[in-house]
């Protein structure tokens, strides 16, 4: 059982403040992905939720007990660190069983939790080795196993895939959400790639400059996006945002071209959202739609995107078949999905909705 | 290769037979040789007697003659001299390592203010030539009683080892990943157990420095003892050899043998830890 509460937490730093509020709800067995760009103080909460820095002020409440002034190893949570952090000077055994024996926990019961922590990670072969005769991959596993035997209400895992090689990280990442469902805890977890924040995340919590930007399901982060930091964060190739004026039902860009909207929010300057997915770029230079002229193709095999440069300057990024390519320079017009697009205030960058005043 | 003899580029000259390395092997060897001629001269002389050394002083000795060796251990205080130099040298490296790390430890891990004024503070102890004070030392161990005392030399040589110790080892413990402690704070260890059983083992090798650097001088100093000690029983190896060199004449054979027996343990340290600078401590600690 895991129920944490986050209630104004702000930290500083002598006079630099890092998080300038943060109110965040977290349910038992939840999967919360922090993330964000560097900087953001997700890395900071994370620690502040773990005890290694004190809280300046607000509330931090796990299960109903104020949790600022409470010991790290007191609370129920286990970190796995970017780094590892593993004991250099200690076989794979004592790593796991340094923090067990810390919680005064008999020696059978040490044991046996190692075993246990062992066959679900296949250490069993590993555990007489120092952490310097391992790859990357089985320290990453050790890690995990030193936070497993401790047995945690809440487990931290602070960009644990960053020093894995592109191969074994999507395959950790499996592993890591294969974990979750076995064991069932609260698990935080903090990165900057917002493919892992996708993939393995039941809510994940976009952060920017110290302040939380939107908390949501991957699926709503990605169709209903709270405002363009959001909406530029989420997905990739990024969303293209666009600044258009407003005439009637019709959008247009500076000196290229215009499109036309069904319905409209009711103001009169916004930006258009548009993904990858939601453009169509045809040969006509005559069409309706906005003009571009293409910059680079990105060729992927099954996909390939087309990255254009809009009349005003903006990069925009298209999904097209393999067998459909553009050459560098060739002029495209650009036609939308009204249904797919989003619309964001010019002023604040905040989501618009349809028929609304945003 | 084209079979048309050698081409310019194929001629070598001295250093190119030898090449640049081998050159270098030339200095490091002829180093070597001049390093360790006065060590090898020392135990040759301590096998033979005085007119043997005087006769022949570069000459192979025989090695079955050990009677200067029973001398030594038999008819003179060299055993006494060497009990008062590992108690002497032992206790100040106890003292030594065991303040200068916990110093050094608190300077190089935690962050508080005057950290830096308190590291430089020791630091300047390096500057510090501490035979220049040896009058008002000599006038201080007075008031306190401890000349002709062996306290007077730990007092001095931990004084004497602080700066050094506590300047290699808090660069060495600033450089450990915090990561690690905070690890260890997570697992629920106390700040006295990170050090321990974290912290510590891992500046070992900074310690074993720290300790040949100074077990070295201090095992050898003759000053000091001169100084303070004039009871024969308290006297440390340096200075009870010189009892030795008499007036008149001299058993060098004896005092050869005398030193060759002092010096081993100092060479044995060194052997025995020098095995600890090659273990990489921390490769693996983090990434």
């Amino acid at each position: 059982m895991a129920q944490l509460s986050l209630r104004g937490i702000k930290k500083r730093f002598r006079d630099t403040a890092v998080l300038h509020g943060i109110d965040l709800e977290i349910g038992d067995r939840e999967f919360v992905v922090f993330v964000g760009p560097s900087g953001c103080g997700k890395s900071t909460l994370l620690r502040l939720i773990a005890g290694l820095d004190p809280i300046t002020e607000g509330e931090f409440v796990l299960n109903g007990t104020r949790m600022n002034d409470v010991a790290p190893s007191r609370r129920g949570i286990a970190m796995v660190f970017q780094s590892y952090a593993l004991y250099p000077h200690m076989d794979v055994y004592e790593n796991m069983a340094f923090g067990a024996r810390l919680m005064g926990l008999d020696k059978a019961e040490v044991e046996r939790r190692i075993a246990e922590a062992a066959q679900m990670l296949k250490l069993d072969a590993l555990l007489k080795r120092r952490p310097r005769e391992l790859s990357g991959g089985q320290r990453q596993r050790v890690a995990i196993g030193r936070a497993l035997v401790r047995k945690p209400d809440v487990f931290l895992l602070d960009e644990p895939l960053s020093n894995l090689d592109a191969a074994l990280r999507s395959e950790v990442r499996l592993e890591i959400a294969k974990l979750h469902r076995e064991i069932g805890g609260t698990m935080i977890y903090v990165t900057h790639d917002q493919v892992e924040a996708m993939t393995l995340a039941d809510k994940i919590v976009v952060m920017n400059s110290g302040r939380i930007e939107q908390v949501g399901s991957p699926r709503e982060l990605y169709e209903t996006p709270a405002n363009v930091f959001v909406a530029g964060f989420i997905g990739s190739p990024r969303m293209t945002l666009v600044d258009v004026t407003r005439d009637g039902n019709r959008l247009g860009i500076a000196n290229g071209g215009s499109v036309v909207m069904s319905a409209l929010p009711q103001v009169p300057a916004l930006k258009l959202g548009l993904r990858p997915d939601s453009v169509r770029l045809v040969r006509d230079a005559d069409a309706e739609g906005l003009r571009a002229v293409v910059e680079y193709t990105e060729y992927l095999g099954d996909n390939a995107f087309v990255y254009a440069r809009l009349a005003d300057g903006t990069l925009l990024s298209a999904r097209t078949t393999p067998n459909d390519l553009f050459a560098p320079d060739e002029a495209v017009t650009v036609q939308v999905d009204p249904a797919s697009t989003h619309f964001f205030s010019a002023e604040d960058g905040r989501r618009l909705v349809l028929g609304g005043a945003g | 290769m084209s079979a048309v003899g050698t081409s310019y580029y194929d001629r070598k000259g001295i250093l190119g037979t030898l090449g640049r390395d081998g050159l270098l092997q030339i200095i490091l060897i002829a180093n070597s040789i001049i390093m360790l001629a006065p060590i090898v001269i020392m135990i040759f002389s301590a096998f033979k007697t005085t007119p043997q050394i005087f006769q022949s002083p570069f000459g192979f000795p025989d090695l079955t003659q050990v009677g200067n060796f029973v001398k030594i251990w038999t008819q003179t205080n060299f055993l006494r001299y060497l009990l008062n130099s590992f108690v002497v040298t032992g206790a100040s490296m106890v003292l030594i390592l065991t303040l200068g790390t916990m110093a050094a430890y608190a300077l190089g891990r935690y962050a508080f203010t005057g950290a830096g004024f308190i590291l430089m503070f020791f630091v300047a102890g390096l500057t510090l030539p501490l035979k220049l004070a040896i009058i008002p030392l000599f006038m201080l161990m007075r008031d306190l009683s401890i000349l002709n005392n062996q306290l007077s030399l730990i007092f001095v040589y931990t004084a004497m080892g602080l700066p050094t110790t506590i300047f290699i080892m808090t660069g060495f413990i600033r450089t450990l990943p915090n990561e690690l402690e905070d690890a260890a704070r997570m697992d629920g260890a106390s700040e006295a157990r990170i050090m321990w059983s974290i912290m510590l083992p891992l500046v070992r090798p900074a310690m074993v420095i720290a300790g040949i650097q100074n077990v070295v001088p201090i095992w050898n100093d003759f000053f000091f003892p001169l100084v303070f000690i004039q009871n024969d029983a308290l006297k440390t190896l340096p200075q009870g050899l010189t009892t030795f060199m008499g007036e008149y004449t001299t058993d060098w054979g004896v005092l050869f043998s005398g030193l060759t027996l002092s010096a081993a343990p100092i060479i044995v340290i060194y052997i025995v830890l020098s095995r600890q600078f090659i273990a990489g401590m921390t490769s693996g600690a983090v990434k």
